[in-house]
């Protein structure tokens, strides 16, 4: 007892960290059951069905597979450097997600009295991010290279060189938010967007604020080209380079690619909803005090769904897996309509909702798209994209320097 | 101790200098004598910092700053003449490249 | 033995490791990962020395572009060139002590100096602002600031002429 209270900052951070690690891989896990059932209903079919009821267990069962796989590394590619690579990969798309509050800093945990909603809250929080993303090319250059294999190695080195020139483009789209908050500290930016959900910096009408669309469009396109994802995966397709830098790799490796992809995924949508969409505010005005209950009323309205698919739809096991989901979604929703629980999970609610609509719009462009061809990726990148966000920087610089160009 | 003096960090500096300077005079490969030469401007980087620590100032970070970005374009012009070197003599070791000993 | 002093030693001795692994390594390429973990436990240190921003500015900037150029530049050539290092047998004899003779006598000076018996890091320093930082790179560093500019540009086109093949 007494190491937890002279230790507060260090006890609450290890919670929070186990906390959120759990929730970060299961939201993993079922980010890929989302991407297959969207990718599947774009292309008019059903997508995963049987392994539980609407496939919700896939990801179980694919985690189970990619345990029990094979693991085979190839005789003469480099040890220590094939081991450590994904290992690099996902531990550093995993570290970018310590430092985004998901709710506001006041609500505190009960005993230790630290920020509930983020594990860490640094004044140069967004340097640290792109700091950590930045070291996430390693994993990529590194796993082609060690393969010690043509394509690997081919795979590799576009990916990782595609990676560092959308770096540049998404670090310059992000400065004008920064001009317009005046500071690298995530909750600063969102408490400059506060009020509804024309405040937001994509919109940006307040005072003293200019709109980020350019920015945010800049932002997204060096995003999905920095996670490499399509229309920016050339290196890691299917049918053109085998499977790119992650060739060689089997078994529980590949799937730490897998996996660091989609926490890549995750940590730049919840960048992009911190930076342009407000973040954890939510967007109808402050003073429509019903907006509590939304959370609870959203779950509820799921729950009722579930139940309806269950008595009409379901079948056999899959109708008591789904009854059991309804369970949790009424359970939860009747939860989060108590008023002290309600005005807790509202931060967290509005930050989730939003990073979905995100990562929906990533998957919709994964099933619509046709990918870029390599050069045409990289002219694009240079000479496209970096002269638009360098001259959105610009122009958000003049505007905010100049008082009467801004909003009042 | 509850705090780390500034003499540890520049203790360790300096080792990390020293080493570097072993880095530097006895490997052979032209890259990795090129990665020495920024293991001792890490360890100088280090050095400031501390000492803008101890003097309660901010001109060391400013300096540091200038370091890496000087160090950036080092290393640019650098791998430009190493590439080149490689595809003239084929070979990356600096005992190749003696044309101009007497 | 508060939680600075340990942070302290363990990104020393990560660092120290680094740089032996650099010396050690028989790849150019294991050397390139060990200068990576040397970077990124001085960039600790340096948060630990309350400078937040030279230590975003030491990841992106050193372990996240130049060290991916280094690797970029070791990979490519690999491709061609084969090159293993070792040391030569003068080094092992006699290099390697008076290396040390000279770190050990570069430490003792530094740590004897008046600045280093200042108090280091403790838990609760205030760090350094980034607006007071870019406030003093603006206004009084504003020469050198530019003068970097110009120096990078003319970098990057050096590389550019020197790299390009003969056409």
């Amino acid at each position: 007892m007494g190491f937890i209270s002279q230790h507060p900052v260090l006890v609450a951070s290890i919670i929070k960290i186990a906390v959120l690690l759990f929730i970060v891989m299961t939201a993993l896990a079922y980010l890929t059951w989302m991407e297959r059932k969207i990718i599947a209903h774009i292309q008019s079919r059903w997508g995963p069905y049987y392994v539980g009821a609407h496939g919700l267990l896939q990801p179980l069962a694919d985690g189970l597979k990619f345990l029990f796989k094979e693991d085979i590394t190839p005789p003469v590619a480099d040890r220590l450097v094939y081991t450590l690579a994904p290992f690099l990969a996902l531990s550093v798309g995993l570290t970018a997600i310590a430092l985004i509050p998901f709710g506001p800093p006041d609500v505190l945990i009960p005993v230790l009295r630290q920020q509930a909603w983020s594990v860490t809250d640094i004044n140069i929080g967004l340097l640290m991010v792109f700091a950590i993303t930045a070291i996430g090319v390693y994993g990529v250059a590194l796993a082609g290279w060690s393969s010690n294999s043509k394509y690997p190695l081919m795979g590799g080195l576009r990916s990782s060189a595609q990676m560092i020139s959308y770096e540049v483009s998404l670090t310059m789209s992000v400065v004008g938010v920064v001009l317009v908050a005046g500071s690298f500290n995530f909750n600063e930016i969102i408490q400059h967007q506060k009020g509804a959900f024309w405040h937001w910096n994509i919109l940006g009408l307040q005072h003293g604020a200019f709109p980020q669309i350019i920015g945010f469009l800049c932002y997204l396109t060096a995003a999905i080209a920095e996670t490499n994802r399509i229309p920016f995966d050339l290196p890691e397709a299917e049918t053109e380079l085998v499977a790119g830098f992650h060739t060689e790799y089997s078994s529980f490796k590949f799937a730490m690619f897998f996996m660091a992809e989609y926490a890549n995924m995750i940590t730049v949508s919840c960048l992009a909803t911190i930076l342009f969409f407000g973040g954890w505010l939510s967007p109808l005005p402050e003073s429509w005090h019903w907006q509590i209950f939304l959370p609870g009323a959203g779950l509820v309205l799921l729950g009722i769904y579930c139940a309806y698919d269950t008595l009409t739809e379901m079948r056999g096991i899959a109708r008591l897996q789904l009854a059991v989901v309804t369970a949790l979604a009424l359970g939860g929703g009747l939860l989060c309509l108590i008023p002290p629980v309600a005005s807790v999970i509202q931060g967290p609610f509005w930050f989730t909702t939003k990073i979905l609509v995100i990562l929906f719009f990533y998957i919709w462009l994964r099933g619509t798209l046709p990918r870029f061809r390599y050069d045409q990726l990289m002219s694009f990148g240079w000479k496209l994209l970096l002269p638009v966000s360098l001259a959105n920087l610009v122009i958000t610089a003049f505007v905010m320097i100049w008082p009467w160009l801004r909003h009042g | 101790m509850s705090f780390v003096p500034i003499s540890y960090y520049l203790v360790l500096s300096a080792i990390l200098f020293g080493l570097g300077v072993v880095a530097f005079v006895f490997k052979r490969n032209v890259i990795t004598i090129f990665m020495s030469i920024e293991l001792m401007l890490n360890a100088v980087n280090l050095a400031f910092v501390a000492f803008a620590r101890a003097h309660n100032q901010l001109d060391g970070l400013v300096f540091v700053f200038f370091v890496i970005v000087v160090a950036a374009a080092e290393a640019a012009v650098g791998l430009a003449i190493v590439i080149m070197l490689a595809q003239n003599r084929q070979s990356l070791s600096v005992e190749r490249v003696n044309l101009l000993k007497f | 033995m508060s939680l600075a002093f340990i942070l302290f030693a363990f990104c020393a001795l990560l660092a120290v490791g680094g740089a032996v692994a650099l010396i050690l390594a028989r790849e150019p390429i294991h050397s390139a990962l060990a200068l990576i973990l040397v970077m990124v436990a001085l960039a600790v240190l340096y948060l630990l020395l309350g400078a937040p921003f030279v230590a975003a500015v030491q990841i992106i900037v050193y372990a996240g572009a130049i060290m991916v150029l280094f690797v970029f530049v070791i990979m490519l050539l690999n491709m061609g060139v084969e090159e293993h290092t070792d040391f030569s047998k003068i080094a092992k004899f006699a290099g390697v002590p008076l290396a040390l003779v000279l770190m050990l006598w570069v430490g003792h000076w530094l740590a004897h100096t008046p600045a280093a018996a200042a108090v280091g890091t403790s838990a609760n320093i205030e760090p350094s602002s980034t607006e007071e930082l870019s406030k003093k790179l603006f206004q009084q560093f504003l020469f050198p600031f530019e003068a970097t500019s110009v120096l990078i540009l003319i970098a990057l086109l050096g590389a550019l002429v020197l790299a390009r093949k003969e056409e």
